[in-house]
């Protein structure tokens, strides 16, 4: 474990930092510029809120890629529990449902081989693997297979994880997401926005926000309301 | 020993050994009467499935010799040699090795070549052995039972009751006569069998365009070997698929054991493919996924690799072309997730022009897809909220709903803050017999933030969830 961690140390002091602005400025400068290609990023649903989830890791994954394909990997279980992947909502959040690929796995062990096969497929621009609960195979060791595994061919991997509690990892970011209140009172309701916290951060500080999906411009951006209403997440 | 069946609810004996026979027991005797003759019998029940089984395999085996084998009957194989038997040192040697591995694996087996299917068939079970030529049937067949013809019991009866006993005696008949009192089934067959016509045999599956195999006189079980000798079969196969202007779209690869078990490798690719790197890239994956490990046991004695499906394909030159390049290694990802996972659990969003959500699109095997030509509109207008929901319910879930204040889904009351709609969704009632009445959909956000989309339906009316927003 100490040559791979001295090896993955090697490996991003010669890294071509290709960073992805989110959109929104203060996060994008805790970032140093944006959402770093090539690493595992975490993004994990406060209970209850996994569409919120979702959508919030579509947005991180959907910048990462730009218009490269992304290939979505998620377990049978997680489709029964938490409803399928749709299309259409994609379509909505302003994505091309025709670039992604859907792998549906029985198990997480299954998820896991699958990512590192596909993190290996340069075309790729990103790559989600969907995991419910907490199995045992997903550990420190499966976390950095991961990071290696993106590291080598710079495909974004981020995992996005149900019901499930935070722990050891060697993720670049970790991000604890709810949906956050609608700002406007009228028919129109706008974007979907989020309440995020991000509680690791390899590069930089964390912080909490309030972000919106802008659908049409593919990109984060602040609250379009003049009233921000800061509640505080459920910490980690 | 003999094997008893339940026949019409009695139990009878539906197969006696040698020694059963000479102790005067018949198929078809009942048991009763023959454990009144032998208090000592050994009786076994009948296995239909197991015998079934049994009989496919050395169906399966036969492949070994030519992809031309056809059931006929519980008891025969029918195989179509024609052109194969130099292969084997001629054909003489080759009916002898047929002969002697089904004996080596354990069966009593019988065998005999001809011109047609039905004197083969005749001469296997009478005159075991022989080998005849085409033309030379008539000869062969002459002094042989009208049994040997294989007609129903009744024909057979009206023969031997007219006093025709050999298939001499049936062919010195006037043809108008046999027509007239048997049929011309009859005939067709009767012609056959003396080599007068021939037909060709329906074969098991259909045999594979190209193929490349290798034999070992020595029987192979060392893993290295074994991946070597795939390895140069696919070359090998790659390159008469490159003469032909074709990539395979479903490879085989068979695997023959000396001691007669056989084991097939069938990989999938989503567009057609020659390239042997690939192709043993897949083979791989799939060797490595099985849930039964090839086993050698003493070693394969033969190694083929079939291409069983093929399409047209235009000459692969490296591309400089950017696009290309990343569209073959996307293809070539999916296969490997296909051949890894199955061809049924890597998928692609296909819409479809139909007003109930559920059915708006379909989640299809990306294998079978033409990519390139999946395309999506657009119906959002700019600066609108999302209008469908993230996460669908394949099944929506009912849920208890007052247009009022709390919504209870899954056992916890959710406080509804907002809602906007109906959104009304007619059931496509012009398709169905029963159909389903209009469902009006309402976006609903409750005081954490969380959109459900639901929906109520019906007279009473029934309120469900069917997905959740962003």
């Amino acid at each position: 474990m100490t040559t791979l961690k001295a090896f993955l140390d090697k490996q991003e002091f010669h890294q071509t930092s290709t960073r992805t602005p989110l959109g929104y400025d203060e996060a994008d400068l805790y970032l140093k510029g944006g959402l770093l290609h090539g690493v595992l990023h975490e993004v994990f649903a406060v209970i209850g809120h996994e569409a919120a989830a979702t959508g919030f890791a579509v947005g991180l994954a959907a910048r990462v890629a730009a218009n490269k394909h992304l290939l979505w990997i998620r377990q049978d279980f997680s489709a029964h529990e938490f409803g399928e992947l749709s299309p259409t909502g994609l379509l909505e959040l302003g994505l091309d449902p025709a670039r992604i690929f859907l792998l549906s796995v029985a198990n997480a062990s299954d998820g896991l081989r699958a990512a590192n096969d596909a993190l290996s497929c340069t075309a790729l621009g990103a790559v989600v693997i969907e995991i419910p609960g907490s199995p045992n195979v997903l550990d420190l060791v499966a976390s950095r297979r991961l990071t290696l595994a993106a590291t080598q061919k710079s495909v974004t991997a981020f995992l996005l994880r149900f019901s499930a509690q935070p722990d050891a990892s060697t993720a670049e970011t970790r991000w604890l997401v709810r949906a956050a209140a609608s700002q406007t009172q009228n028919e129109d309701w706008g974007y979907p926005a989020f309440e995020v916290d991000l509680v690791r951060n390899r590069h930089g500080k964390t912080g909490h926000w309030l972000m919106e999906w802008n659908c049409d411009g593919r990109i984060f951006q602040s609250s379009t309301a003049d009233n921000r209403i800061m509640v505080s997440a459920a910490a980690n | 020993m003999v094997i008893v069946a339940k026949v019409d609810n009695a139990l009878r004996l539906s197969a006696v050994d040698r020694k059963a026979t000479a102790l005067g027991l018949t198929i078809g005797q009942p048991l009763a009467n023959a454990r009144a003759m032998l208090p000592a019998l050994k009786v076994v029940a009948a296995n239909d499935p197991a015998d079934l089984k049994l009989l496919t395999q050395i169906a399966d085996w036969c492949d070994y010799f030519t992809p031309l084998v056809a059931l006929d009957g519980p008891r025969h194989r029918l195989l179509d040699v024609t052109g194969v038997s130099h292969l084997f040192g001629g054909e003489k040697p080759m009916l002898d090795l047929i002969r002697n591995s089904l004996q080596a694996q354990g069966f009593a087996a019988r065998g005999a070549m001809a011109g047609t299917a039905v004197a083969a068939r005749a001469l296997a079970r009478y005159s075991d052995g022989t080998i005849v030529d085409s033309g030379e049937e008539e000869q062969a067949m002459r002094s042989l039972p009208v049994e040997a013809l294989n007609l129903d019991v009744t024909t057979t009866h009206a023969l031997r009751r007219a006093g025709l006993k050999t298939v001499k005696q049936v062919a010195s008949r006037k043809r108008s006569e046999l027509v007239a009192r048997l049929g011309a089934t009859m005939l067709d067959i009767l012609d056959e069998a003396l080599g007068n016509t021939a037909k060709p045999i329906s074969p098991r599956k259909p045999p594979p365009d190209y193929w490349q195999e290798q034999n070992f006189p020595e029987p192979v079980a060392t893993e290295e070997v074994i991946q070597a000798a795939l390895k140069s079969l696919t070359i090998a196969l790659a390159k008469i698929l490159e003469r032909n202007g074709q990539g395979a779209r479903c490879l085989e690869a068979v695997f023959f054991r000396a001691d007669g078990v056989v084991r097939r490798i069938t990989i999938e690719m989503g567009a057609p493919t020659r390239d042997p790197a690939i192709i043993g890239r897949l083979f791989h994956e799939k060797l490595d996924t099985l849930a039964d490990p090839l086993d050698p046991g003493f070693g394969f004695d033969l190694i083929r690799v079939c291409a069983v499906h093929v399409e047209r394909v235009v000459s692969e030159i490296i591309d400089l072309n950017a696009y290309e390049n990343k569209r073959a290694e996307i293809n070539f990802l999916i296969d490997r997730l296909a051949t890894r996972f199955g061809t049924h659990r890597i998928l692609v969003f296909q819409p479809y022009d139909a007003h109930i959500p559920e059915q708006a699109w379909a989640a299809v095997p990306a294998q079978h897809v033409q990519l390139s030509k999946l395309s999506w509109r657009k119906t959002r207008k700019e600066k609108d909220a999302p209008r469908r929901p993230l996460r669908l319910f394949a099944r929506p879930q009912r849920i208890d709903f007052t247009m009022t204040q709390h919504l209870l889904w899954r056992k916890v009351q959710r406080v509804v803050v907002q809602s906007e709609g109906p959104e009304r969704i007619a059931m496509e009632w012009w398709r169905h017999e029963t159909p389903q009445s209009a469902r009006d959909y309402f976006r609903v956000e409750d005081c954490e933030g969380r959109r459900y989309w639901l929906y109520q339906q019906g007279k009473l009316p029934e309120w469900f969830m069917h997905g959740i927003f962003a």
